[in-house]
């Protein structure tokens, strides 16, 4: 019973993350930018416009020029994410790739300043009043959700440890439409659950700051508006009939 | 009620002109400019008035600029309220009013979008901060997207470059469809559209004036120097603010120019019909009229055959030339492809320094101490030369050479982190001093560190709006209302001019 609950939901949410982003990412495509608005100085060149953003996605240049700290935590959190979902890969793998399991030991570490960046984050939502004054509901459950799932996870590692093989017979057998079942425990449950709301909310909400980076006007024009003219299509209907 | 503290300049510490106030919810709310009445609406293309089913008409034109803008859509979901950009606003650093902060100001109508765009604003509301579009709301737009300059300045720091100019435009457009515009820019926009420029100067007052500045300057000078207007078949079409013509330091701007002119040994014109560099269309998001204000410089530049269009001294204008003009009334293939389409004054200026082919007698500035404001669509919404950031070096190297004094205002507020004037966007009007005053501080407070560290007496600005406004508030802050001067005005004070017209070749390899 809870197995079958537990792949539904899998399916469900592994559904409405791609479906929901992919939808996202066609919308935000096919909207025109009729006008060039790249914030200067910008670079020249397409090349010049990827390494731009290269440094907004890797580095988040932007906001390190703004603000250390949220730099620091946001940062932190970031990579760290990044390496703790590496380390995941081992649980959707058979058999384990080189690099993974080669990861393992800094994706551990990263659980625990991930889960530190998302309580800098939190704490500046409480305590900076300017930053108090901008947050929603939403802004403090989202920060919540992350580190709900963080702190599951860091207690399946030290102290309520699972079942990781039967767990991870559960995932290739899902993948593979093959199901096995999943362990019972509490904690593993709600780490599960807990990210499988992550990946529902995903397309409509402000993680939508994903991709939209890549989308960003001010940051993906190429600074060119002398030499190429630029037009929208709804602005070349403009011209009809123009001399 | 706020009170921003004086900077008291008798005291030993400076203020930091990045402080950081305290939040001062609601003080700027009743900051509002003049609603444009039907007859300033009307001729744009807007409602006279406030329509009767404003909200609906209102949900009806975000949709279509969801649908038309990238930017609108993109800013408006990616924000994650990390709160980077709240502290990046003049008029937030001079106000305290948390809605000066750019997400705030953004949130006035992501608010709206989302409870009617988003799923999570439809059904929950009280999770995301959605709101339906009430009066009150109305009225927060109408106060606090006009206390945007739309300068850009928080769009540098947002680590998803977020633009807040973006979200106040398109708001004063979304106002502009239901009726409620603002007088000031509509008007102006309006004068453009019939007379040609801004100020509404006919081709006679124009004619008079040009004529007056070429006496002044054959009795100053004893050259010969032109101010021609309608000169059909001129190499170059000059375009330049209408500001230009009549106020303080503008004129010693464009008699700069002239000078430039003379000696690089061109022919140029100005138009009447297409007088007017500024384009407030902008301010108000109106691709529409934009596209109509841009027009009227093509087809100048047609009638008089000229080759080559060149800009003068101003920050929206340069934007709206650098980076729309091709777009919106392009391409200008009739015009001689050697040189840039349109080129700045400054760009001009600065080739022919490097041709050696301009003299400048330094001594004549020797009396200034002198610093320069970027202004910020230059700076953030435009280029000058070949290379990414030549706008922050050709009018420093323009200013240098001219000057023997030179520093610069702190790293932080200068170049692309410049700080507003206090005035752009629309906002230089009477009814808006006290927001304009405000804005200003974090800039005057800059200016007071380099005048106390380095004696500096006067601050040069490559923008009509800058000018102006600052002639306005440098006295409010203690300064002199004439520290302000155009780059060009610098340039036109030590300028070496031959005696005959044409000459200029002999000059070549002076010893400057």
């Amino acid at each position: 019973m809870l197995t079958v609950a537990y792949a539904l939901l899998f399916y469900a949410a592994a559904a409405v993350l791609t479906g929901g982003l992919g939808f996202r990412i066609w919308e935000y495509a096919r909207t025109p930018a009729p006008l060039k608005i790249p914030t200067t100085p910008a670079p020249t060149t397409r090349s010049g416009v990827a390494f731009r953003l290269f440094r907004e996605v890797v580095l988040f240049e932007s906001l390190f020029k703004a603000n250390k700290w949220i730099w620091l935590f946001g940062w932190v959190f970031h990579a760290a994410l990044l390496l703790v979902l590496l380390r995941h890969l081992r649980y959707f793998t058979h058999p384990i790739w080189e690099w993974v399991a080669l990861i393992q030991p800094f994706g551990v570490y990263a659980g625990f300043a991930m889960v530190a960046g998302l309580l800098g984050l939190w704490a500046r939502r409480f305590l900076v009043p300017r930053i108090r004054y901008i947050s929603a509901p939403s802004d403090h459950l989202m920060l919540a959700l992350l580190i709900g799932i963080g702190g599951s996870g860091l207690l399946m590692k030290y102290v309520a440890r699972t079942d990781i093989v039967a767990l991870k017979s559960f995932f290739l057998g899902i993948m593979t439409f093959n199901w096995q079942p999943i362990p019972a425990d509490p904690v593993l449950l709600i780490h599960l659950g807990l990210v499988a709301a992550l990946m529902i909310i995903f397309p409509f909400s402000k993680l939508l700051h994903a991709p939209g980076l890549f989308f960003s006007p001010t940051r993906n024009q190429v600074d060119n508006p002398r030499e190429r003219r630029h037009l929208a299509n709804w602005a070349r209907e403009l011209e009809a009939g123009r001399s | 009620m706020a009170q921003v503290k004086e900077p008291d300049r008798s005291e030993g510490e400076l203020p930091d002109p990045l402080e950081i106030p305290d939040l001062v919810p609601g003080c700027m709310a009743a900051s509002k400019p003049y609603v444009a009445a039907p007859e300033f609406q009307k001729p744009l293309g807007f409602p006279g008035e406030l329509v009767e089913n404003w909200q609906e008409k209102a949900i009806e034109k975000m949709a279509e600029l969801r649908g038309k803008y990238r930017s609108f859509r993109v800013f408006l979901d990616a924000c994650v309220k990390c709160g980077a950009c709240t502290d990046k606003c003049h008029y937030f650093l001079g106000t305290g009013d948390p809605k000066n902060m750019p997400v705030a100001r953004q949130d006035l109508l992501r608010q709206v979008y989302r409870r009617h765009f988003t799923l999570a604003g439809k059904y929950l509301p009280w999770l995301v901060g959605a709101r339906d579009l009430t009066e009150e709301v109305l009225d927060d737009w109408y106060s606090y997207f006009h206390q945007c300059s739309q300068c850009r300045r928080c769009s540098v720091y947002c680590p998803y470059g977020i633009d807040t100019a973006e979200i106040s435009m398109a708001g004063r457009e979304i106002m502009d469809s239901i009726g409620k515009g603002q007088k000031y820019s509509n008007e102006i926009i309006g004068k453009v559209l019939s007379i040609g420029n801004n100020l509404g100067l006919p081709k006679k007052a124009l004619k008079a004036t040009l004529e007056g500045l070429e006496e002044e300057v054959l009795e100053e000078t004893g050259v010969p120097v032109k101010f021609p207007l309608d000169e059909k078949g001129a190499d170059i079409l000059l375009v330049a603010p209408s500001a230009d013509y009549f106020a303080e330091p503008h004129v010693a701007g464009l008699i700069g120019y002239a000078k430039v002119f003379h000696q690089a040994g061109v022919t140029w014109t100005i138009s009447s019909y297409g007088t007017e560099a500024a384009n407030f269309g902008m301010f108000i998001g109106s691709y529409e009229n934009m596209r109509e204000i841009a027009l009227r410089i093509r087809k100048a530049a047609l009638d008089l055959g000229v080759k080559r269009l060149v800009f003068g001294e101003c920050g929206h204008a340069w934007r709206a030339a650098y980076s729309f003009l091709n777009t919106l009334a392009g391409p200008f293939d009739f015009l001689d492809q050697r040189y840039p389409i349109p080129q700045h004054i400054c760009e001009f200026t600065y080739d022919l320094m490097q041709a050696g082919k301009l003299k400048f007698d330094k001594s004549k500035n020797e009396h200034i101490r002198l610093t320069f404001h970027d202004s910020c669509n230059i700076a953030r919404g435009s280029r000058l030369g070949n290379m990414p950031g030549g706008q922050f070096e050709i009018p420093r190297a323009i200013l240098k050479a001219t000057c023997n004094h030179f520093h610069d205002m702190p790293a932080d507020t200068i170049k692309e982190g410049t700080l507003c004037c206090g005035g752009g966007g629309g906002l230089l009007t009477d009814e808006l001093i006290e927001i304009r005053k405000k804005g200003a501080q974090p800039r005057m407070r800059a200016l007071q560190q380099v005048a106390e560290e380095h004696g500096v007496t006067h601050m040069a600005a490559m923008c009509a709006i800058c000018k102006a406004q600052f002639s306005k508030v440098l006295p409010m802050y203690g300064f002199d209302m004439e520290a302000i001067v155009s780059v060009h005005q610098m340039v036109s004070n030590a300028i070496v001019l031959d005696r005959v017209e044409g000459a200029s070749q002999e000059s070549e390899g002076g010893e400057e």
